[in-house]
């Protein structure tokens, strides 16, 4: 644990020196959407006379804005999987460095994962203090809320990070954000809830790990989920990102050591 | 003597991927202090063979010990006593080169104040003090190499492979490697040196094995190689292009042996001033001629038929 901890330092004293960017960029995005569906399209929806029941008895803002604390650190833990960690393979082959000394492949699995987590949590914070400025977002369950986007990204970055370990190349990431990430923003409860979806598509969205973050962020700060739900989204996510971190562990070994 | 803890001992290694065998069947013995060079072209499996040895690719078939050690068993515990300077620079441009120093430090367990302290001994060493707070991208390749290997020392290694440690240097940044590799060995590290460079084996290395298609076609010091295989000097003569064959025959039974290859003869001899005086008097006039001492290269060309850099 040590070896993997002394990887994610090279992370943090890299962090130190671009976190203002990273905080800034992932977070520009997420106010905007605040401002521009949440508010504008806010506005319209609220108007619908059962809007509020579909809801869940909130606010289309409260509803929307509380999605975001899980899509953001998707957008951001995802793509950090992706450039980023092919750079330790073949650009700056930083992580072939690693394995000259005693970092073992499974040191560097973790301490990427250290290190997503930590992009997760910088991007996922910068959502909570926006949300806290609003009556209706306002709430102690932004903190745990903080915790389960952490979750969500790395159960994104973790799956991505094993897929990378696989590529010669960058030229599929684009189609993997293209075709996987921005539907998932779409069709995951972020924007409508997904009994709204025609019938035969619900079940997707029950897949997807977004979903399941969108739904814990949204309980944690408006309240109105299960116990037993609660659990079962934290046991997909949790799911997705051991799953991950495995396969991680059998590619980066594969990857570094041949 | 083959010790125990040598720093490597290695009994019909074998390297494959999938059908291709690039490394096969070797026998390689490196003693304590010892500077010893993999020498060969492209190919040869120079690079296969220290990946094994620097625990970062699983043996194929045979026996190979680090200090006595098994790599797939004990690779952490190797690869802590050791020190390697990859072929490709890998450090990271974004950080500076005093952060490079310190991270790679503490991937050995170095507290933070000694990897500190380690690293500004090391910058000294290698003569780039003042560019401690630069970051690693403006730096020349020759400088960044310098990290390179201040960062591989950073653990004061029994241990240090080098793979092509000049390939891409300009002639002086060469010269300032040596040197400091040099005072390496002086100091009593055992290095181990990949090159394909025949200069640079002569200049660096005690003993060395010449490899050609994954298996050792020669061993000995540079010296003893040139003497076993080659006659002290080499007479280069040069007829014009297409016109060097046909002037063999008139050449016999000067000098030991003679290589025609398509731009130039070349005439192996004890004496190759009383070589040339023989072609002149025989009247056979070359277009140009020069007269240099034998190298590696020389005895590579006898070996496999082939020049080294092609």
């Amino acid at each position: 644990m040590t070896h993997a901890l002394h990887v994610f330092e090279r992370d943090v004293v890299f962090l130190r020196r671009i976190w203002k960017a990273v905080l800034l960029s992932a977070v520009v995005q997420p106010v905007m959407y605040l401002l521009g569906v949440g508010i504008g399209v806010g506005s319209l929806v609220d108007r619908g006379a059962d809007s509020a029941d579909l809801l869940g008895g909130v606010s289309y803002f409260a509803f929307y804005a509380t999605a975001l604390l899980a899509t953001t650190p998707m957008f951001v833990g995802g793509q950090e999987a992706l450039w980023p960690t092919l750079d330790g393979f073949m650009w700056s082959n930083s992580y072939r460095a690693m394995l000259a000394t005693p970092i073992s492949s499974r040191d560097v699995v973790i301490g990427q994962l250290f290190r997503y987590a930590l992009r997760c949590v910088v991007t996922a914070a910068g959502v909570a203090v926006v949300l806290a400025i609003f009556d209706d977002t306002r709430s102690w369950g932004l903190g745990l809320a903080v915790l389960v986007g952490v979750l969500t990204g790395l159960a994104f970055a973790m799956p991505f990070a094993a897929w990378t370990a696989t590529r010669e190349g960058d030229s599929s990431f684009p189609a993997i954000i293209r075709f996987g990430i921005i539907p998932m923003f779409l069709f995951s409860g972020a924007f409508y809830p997904v009994s709204q979806l025609p019938d035969a598509l619900e079940p997707v969205a029950w897949v997807t790990p977004l979903w399941h973050g969108v739904e814990l962020c949204r309980g944690a700060v408006l309240g109105g989920l299960g116990g037993g739900m609660a659990a079962l989204h934290v046991a997909v996510l949790l799911a997705y990102v051991v799953g991950g971190t495995a396969a991680c562990m059998v590619t980066f070994e594969r990857r570094l050591r041949t | 003597m083959v010790g125990a803890q040598d720093p490597v001992v290695a009994r019909q290694l074998v390297k494959k991927f999938d059908d291709f065998v690039a490394v096969d069947q070797i026998d390689v013995h490196v003693a304590p202090g010892e500077a010893f060079g993999f020498l060969g072209p492209n190919g040869a499996g120079k690079t296969s063979t220290m990946r094994m040895i620097g625990c970062i690719s699983p043996v194929s078939s045979g026996e190979l010990r680090i200090f006595g050690l098994d790599p797939e068993a004990d690779g952490r515990k190797i690869r802590a006593r050791m020190g390697v300077v990859p072929q490709l620079d890998q450090l990271d441009n974004e950080l500076t080169v005093m952060e490079n120093l310190v991270i790679y430090g503490r991937y050995f367990d170095l507290s933070r104040r000694d990897a500190r302290a380690k690293a500004a001994e090391l910058l000294d060493f290698v003569q780039l003090t003042e560019r401690a707070d630069s970051k690693v991208e403006p730096l020349s390749g020759g400088q960044q190499r310098r990290v390179s290997i201040a960062r591989s020392l950073i653990n004061d290694p029994d241990l240090l492979l080098l793979d092509e440690p000049t390939t891409g240097l300009d002639p002086q940044a060469r010269h300032v490697l040596w040197d400091r590799l040099y005072m390496l060995k002086e100091r009593g590290a055992t290095q181990i040196i990949t090159t394909h460079f025949m200069d640079e084996a002569e200049q660096l290395c005690d003993r060395l094995v010449v490899m050609d298609a994954g298996k050792i076609v020669a061993e000995g010091s540079p010296q003893g190689l040139i003497a076993e295989h080659v006659r002290r000097e080499v007479l280069e003569v040069r007829f014009g292009h297409g016109r060097n064959e046909e002037q063999v025959e008139k050449l016999d039974g000067i000098g030991g042996r003679i290589e025609a290859l398509p731009d130039r003869l070349l005439i192996y001899a004890d004496d190759g001033e009383a070589a040339l005086s023989e072609l002149h008097r025989r009247e056979v006039v070359p277009e140009s001629s020069l007269i240099r001492r034998s190298s590696l290269e020389d005895v590579f060309l006898k070996l496999t038929g082939r020049t080294l850099v092609e």
